[in-house]
């Protein structure tokens, strides 16, 4: 009788135990510097996918990327996603309006301050101690950053996944390829020696396998 | 083997002579490795066969104790029939047959005066007086023999007594004619006596016929009663009957309560949340789980206070009184459950909707695409499933209870053949047992034919000069 009342008590208390949070983050940065402004409304359909693929409890932020990055400021729309169906429905809808203003009224940026942004996304999703932290750079990756910005920093990206979206070529890239593929070698070495996981998606029309 | 064929210069030699020592060996070890084989073999065989009676004889047993619950079950399941039928007899009775003999009073009454007022109506008519005819054959008389006065008289008498015979008359056919009318107000009076009658006969033959039907019962459950094989055949293969169709239902029924079950599971999540879990499970489908789970319960206790499944002895036992409340309350818990369940099916639309309209958003379509003058039918139907199946899940007890009952007889069926099988098999073994251990007795004389055909020749030499020193004995 004491057994079967240990062990079912210990059935109990393994049920109890809070287990790994199994929900996902996904921080979004958003390059708004010179001519990539352009291609803000591919970005916007990202982000509708990616709210589409997001359920309850997951947490998304879009955020800017202008001269100084590693500010709250510059998350343009922001939520964790309610446990109640209904509420994320709500939030989903609100965040697509967020974003969809934003798109239409953003100017573009002199600076790109990527690292500074990646920062601040590290950040945000490590306080939300989500279980898959994403995080999605729509850029060229041609990091710009103003006289007097220190960005030389190591970070720790253990558990991360790192997403670069439309890497466009510039104009220089055309003349010389090589500084295209130095950039993505670059960023992607940057992002596995912290420990994080490093991928690249240039067709927006295969998004499936992004989440 | 190098050293084994080593012990002479030639290895042929060395290996017949490891051939001679091996036979040699063996030789004189035969009788003691054949009583050993022996005795393997028959403690095989012997265990299993005894295994096989242990198997046998708990095949009997419980063979036995089937039959008692099959008994047992049937006598229960007669003496609720018969139960019944009394019950109906009882009903008719007390309904239709208590009142007879005021009925038939009243009939009686009814019929005396019915036939007193046709005795009445049957009255012939007052003959005129016989005088009359002598006024009148004066009158004639004087109207011949010219007596003018005298006849007058006469003649006014008569036509006096022609006048009241003629009044009397008519008052005698209006007493007639209200008599006349008053059997013809009686004719509805027969035609429901009648009626009534028809009634009570039937009445009568119904209870006949139920009789007959209870005398039928009582012969079965005497012969349950007296264990015939019979009855036992009957009620086994009844049992298996009802096991599955039983089992067929609640299949039906188990259908029925995952669509109840993904009615209500999508909009609990509101409720409960939809991501929580206990023990690796969604919360919220464990919430609507133990919402159908409660309906079934207060189901079986529905059906249990009315007495028509049996499962929990208490409440059949229960006093009229308190099983009416027991009645009342479950009925209104699981009308709350139901309109509860009917609420979640709204909201599980209303939820869908939602989501199919953010989801159009989501792609770039219009969020009010989905907007359609007929999706109030989906809703109404989703509804009225959620109303209905938690009434409808309620009649689950009555297979449930069957499925119960009939499960013990067809475990039992199952486990007495297994053993069944089991005892044949040990048996099988057993027997294979002994035959190994003399075919293995033959192959361990295999190697032994050279010393064996010197022991039988040697044999038989020797019972020959035993034989002719017997003759020469004899002689």
């Amino acid at each position: 009788m004491k057994t079967l009342t240990i062990t079912v008590l210990l059935v109990l208390l393994a049920g109890c135990t809070p287990a790994t949070p199994a929900n996902t983050g996904v921080y979004m940065l958003l390059d708004t510097s010179g001519t990539y402004r352009e291609e803000l409304e591919k970005a916007e359909q990202i982000i509708r996918y990616t709210l589409s693929r997001l359920d309850a409890t997951d947490t998304f932020a879009v955020a800017r990327i202008d001269t100084g990055s590693f500010s709250e400021k510059d998350i343009v729309a922001k939520a964790s996603f309610d446990d109640r169906p209904s509420a994320v429905n709500r939030q989903k809808r609100m965040f697509a309006e967020q974003v969809s203003a934003f798109v239409t009224g953003v100017a573009s940026s002199p600076y790109t301050d990527i690292t500074g942004g990646l920062l601040q996304a590290v950040e945000y999703l490590n306080e939300k101690g989500t279980g898959n932290k994403t995080i999605l750079i729509f850029s060229d990756l041609k990091e710009d950053l103003k006289e007097g910005y220190v960005r030389d920093i190591s970070f720790d990206l253990d558990g991360f996944s790192v997403i670069a979206l439309n890497v466009t070529k510039l104009r220089s890239d055309n003349m010389d390829p090589r500084e295209y593929l130095s950039r993505l070698d670059d960023w992607q070495s940057r992002v596995e020696k912290s420990g994080g996981q490093w991928r690249v998606i240039n067709d927006l029309d295969g998004l499936e396998g992004l989440l | 083997m190098d050293f084994l064929l080593g012990i002479t210069p030639f290895p042929v030699l060395s290996a017949l002579l490891w051939i001679v020592l091996v036979v040699t060996a063996l030789y004189f070890a035969r009788p003691t490795a054949h009583k050993a084989i022996r005795a393997a073999a028959g403690a095989l065989h012997r265990t299993l066969r005894v295994a096989s009676k242990a198997v046998s004889r708990a095949e009997v047993n419980l063979a036995a104790r089937n039959r008692e619950v099959l008994l047992a079950a049937g006598r229960e399941a007669k003496e609720r029939i018969v139960e019944r039928e009394f019950d109906r007899v009882n009903e008719t009775v007390r309904k239709d047959l208590a009142n007879f003999s005021a009925l038939h009073r009243a009939l009686s009454e009814s019929i005396n005066r019915i036939e007193k007022d046709h005795q009445d109506a049957v009255d012939v008519p007052p003959d005129p007086p016989g005088w009359v005819k002598a006024v009148q054959a004066v009158a004639n008389i004087d109207s011949r023999e010219g007596r003018v006065g005298v006849g007058n008289v006469l003649s006014d008498i008569h036509k006096s007594l022609v006048k009241a015979h003629k009044e009397a008359m008519a008052a005698y056919h209006k007493a007639s004619g209200q008599r006349h009318a008053l059997l013809r107000r009686m004719r509805p009076d027969w035609r429901q006596i009648q009626q009534t009658l028809n009634q009570v006969g039937k009445n009568v033959d119904s209870l006949l016929s139920r009789s007959v039907t209870i005398d039928r019962h009582m012969q079965e459950y005497e012969d349950i009663v007296s264990g015939q094989d019979r009855a036992i055949s009957v009620l086994s293969s009844s049992s298996l009957v009802f096991f599955f169709v039983s089992a067929l239902v609640m299949a039906v029924a188990i259908g029925g309560a995952t669509v109840n079950f993904s009615l209500i599971a999508r909009p609990m999540a509101e409720m409960v949340g939809g991501t929580s879990l206990i023990g690796g499970f969604r919360t919220a489908d464990i919430a609507a789980l133990v919402i159908i789970l409660v309906e079934i319960s207060m189901g079986l206790f529905l059906m249990e206070s009315l007495r028509i499944t049996r499962l929990f002895p208490v409440i059949g036992a229960l006093p009229d009184k308190v099983r009416v409340r027991m009645i009342w309350i479950t009925f209104s818990i699981l009308f709350l459950l139901a309109t509860v369940e009917a609420g979640l099916a709204f909201m599980r639309e209303v939820l869908l909707h939602d989501e199919l309209a953010t989801s159009a958003l989501l792609r770039g379509g219009d969020a009010q695409e989905l907007s359609g003058q007929y999706l109030w039918i989906t809703t109404a139907a989703q509804m009225g499933m959620g109303f209905i199946l938690p009434f409808a899940l309620t009649f689950v007890a009555i297979p449930l209870e069957t499925f119960v009952h009939s499960l013990r007889t067809v475990v039992g069926l199952i486990a007495i053949g297994v053993l069944r099988f089991l005892a044949i098999v040990l048996r099988l073994i057993g027997s294979i047992f002994r035959y190994i251990g003399a075919l293995a007795e033959q192959l361990y004389d295999l190697p032994l034919f050279i010393p064996l055909w010197l022991e039988e020749r040697n044999n038989g030499s020797r019972s020959r000069r035993g034989n002719s020193g017997l003759q020469e004995l004899r002689s």
